[in-house]
């Protein structure tokens, strides 16, 4: 199954990568390579073997509902390129 | 010839739960908190952080399944949901994609014309939620830029989607009002639309009369209240219905509801449909939920109002309509019960006439909450001991009513700072009858020549004196007396 370049220049956009005409060609054949992989893998018949969810073999691994102490809001806000009223200052923002 | 049309309606509600904590991590679950004060690195995805899964997150997520009749998984998983947005530091929103805790439920609704309908629930999932934009200026459109709280950010949030089963407005309000009683019944949010933790977007298709096809559904986001929800249901049904009935096609699309302006308008159409790309999330393990586990959550829940509706009905007799406006709301049904307990089985009757006409007149005027009840239930079980005892009268008694309410004193101290007990001393209201009887030769004529109705204006008049003090019965007795002793005469 090959990958188109346009397949690869969307799910470039939706990951937020900034991809040169090369890096896409590339993409491109590596990405198809690892589809045609997967591919043979799927004429394995799996009907009796139930999936696996997780590599690791745990399960139910829970806290308690108990609070503990957040971090400063200095110590916070000072991650952020810019601040304001006790917020983080993002470009603005189309209602979605 | 006009085309039938039938609506179909499915919604997608978001509830927040109330737990102490966030669902991934220990900072506080808490609305209204200084911004960016309940936030740590796993709820700002820091890198390195790991998420661990809340344990009474889960229990109540199970538990609103167990209260909305779903099966639980017995295995389940959590899964990453991928998209860009400001309010989600970590780029995706842990949710749950084809193996949600709770699925196969039903809540039923009462129409107004008293038939029960069933609208069934697709599935309920746990997920995160995200944190809170606030935009600079009036509206987002004039902002130069967004500010960001995280304190919502990694909250615990369930999402109840239901199968296409409503057909109308009015179904989807009630279903919302349905649907939130119960949550709050069992506990697990405070289900607040106004304070955002009950949130819910809404499908909405028409179709011909008789089709059993859906039409081209449209996505409502937004709407943030139940008469919003209301409003934009209509609103996007009558634009569907006029599209088909000029010929045209509704296109998939996902469209904001404006309250305020009363209309909807496009956010994305198909073309621009989101894709999650959703996979096992690879940093929380699977979740199995045992038998034992799902009837220990079970036992917790309280009686839910479908069931103690039955019960107002069954066991005090009242009538539909009464048992459904005091289940409406837990406060107050948690209310009435209590002041039951206290008065007596045999007085639920009366104890739910003065909660239904008198206590929610006086909320309403005063625009309560159901979480601001301004009696108790032993204040107005005081007053109706205080009229069983022949104390006061059913007059009076309102009065007593209004000022416990106004000075949240007791009916005793009332009826005995302001003089209000009930004249009982038939010489004393005798001779009153018979004064007003003497005083008005008109109206006793009128009662000489068989008008009934002059007696009871007589009682009136003895009313008046007495400042509504009399006791009925009585006065009329020796109204009649009075009446009759005159026509002697």
């Amino acid at each position: 199954m090959a990958l188109t370049r346009d397949e690869i220049a969307r799910v470039a956009h939706m990951a937020r990568l900034s991809l040169s005409e090369e890096e896409i060609e590339g993409f491109a054949e590596q990405l198809s390579r690892i589809l045609e992989h997967v591919e043979r893998i799927n004429q394995v018949d799996v009907t009796d073997v139930p999936p696996t969810y997780h590599a690791v073999t745990l399960q139910n691994v829970l806290r308690e509902d108990e609070p503990q102490p957040s971090l400063e809001r200095e110590t916070v806000l000072a991650l952020a390129p810019e601040s304001e009223a006790g917020c983080y200052k993002v470009p603005k923002i189309t209602e979605g | 010839m006009s085309t039938k049309w039938e609506t179909v309606i499915g919604l997608e509600v978001h509830v927040e739960l109330a737990t102490e904590t966030k669902v991934w991590c220990s900072c506080k679950n808490e609305f209204g908190a200084e911004p960016n004060t309940n936030v740590c690195p796993v709820c700002l995805a820091l890198p390195g952080s790991l998420p661990v899964l809340n344990a009474r997150a889960l229990e109540y997520t199970i538990k609103a399944g167990l209260a909305l009749n779903c099966k639980i998984q017995r295995r389940s998983k959590f899964d990453r949901k991928n998209y860009f947005y400001a309010d989600l530091p970590s780029g995706y929103q842990i949710s749950q994609f084809d193996l949600p805790l709770c699925y196969d439920g039903y809540v039923d609704i009462t129409l107004k014309d008293g038939t029960t309908r069933r609208i069934r629930i697709q599935r309920i999932h746990l997920e995160t939620d995200a944190g809170k934009l606030v935009h600079a200026g009036d509206d987002v459109a004039a902002a130069d830029f967004s500010l960001v709280d995280f304190n919502r950010a990694g909250v615990p949030l369930i999402e109840i989607v239901t199968e296409p089963d409503l057909r109308s407005a009015e179904e989807a309000g009630l279903f919302l009002e349905k649907l939130r009683s119960i949550l709050k019944y069992s506990g697990v949010s405070d289900v607040k639309m106004e304070e955002g933790s009950m949130r819910c977007d809404v499908n909405v298709s028409v179709r011909p009369a008789g089709s059993t096809e859906f039409g081209v559904r449209s996505e409502l986001k937004n709407v943030n209240s139940f008469s919003a929800a209301v409003r934009g249901i209509e609103y996007e049904q009558k634009r569907h219905i006029r599209i088909l009935e000029e010929g045209g096609q509704v296109e998939q699309e996902t469209r904001s509801w404006r309250d305020a302006q009363g209309i909807s308008v496009l956010l994305r159409s198909k073309e621009d449909a989101e894709d999650y790309r959703y996979f096992p999330e690879p940093d929380l393990p699977p979740v199995e939920v045992t038998t034992e586990e799902i009837e220990r959550i079970r036992a917790t829940l309280p009686e839910l109002p479908d069931a103690l509706m039955q019960r107002l009905m069954t066991e005090y007799g009242l009538s539909a309509y009464d048992a459904s406006v005091i289940v409406a709301e837990r406060e107050y049904a948690q209310w009435f019960l209590q002041a039951v307990e206290l008065a007596g089985a045999d007085q639920a009757k009366a104890v739910a006439n003065w909660q239904i006409n008198e206590l929610y007149r006086v909320m309403n005027e005063k625009e309560l909450g159901p979480d601001q009840i301004p009696l108790t239930p032993e204040q107005l079980v005081g007053m109706l001991k205080l009229m069983e005892k022949g104390t006061i009268t059913g007059k009076i008694a309102k009065t007593v009513f209004d000022k416990m309410v106004e000075t949240g004193k007791d009916a005793e101290t009332i009826v005995k700072d302001e003089g209000l007990t009930q004249v009982a001393d038939e010489g004393e209201l005798l001779a009153i009858a018979r004064e007003v009887v003497a005083a008005n030769p008109k109206v006793f004529e009128d009662w000489k020549s068989g008008k009934q109705s002059a007696a009871q204006w007589f009682v009136g008049q003895i009313m008046k004196r007495t400042r509504g003090r009399a006791n009925p019965q009585l006065a009329l007795k020796l109204v009649t007396q009075a009446l009759e002793e005159q026509a002697q005469k």
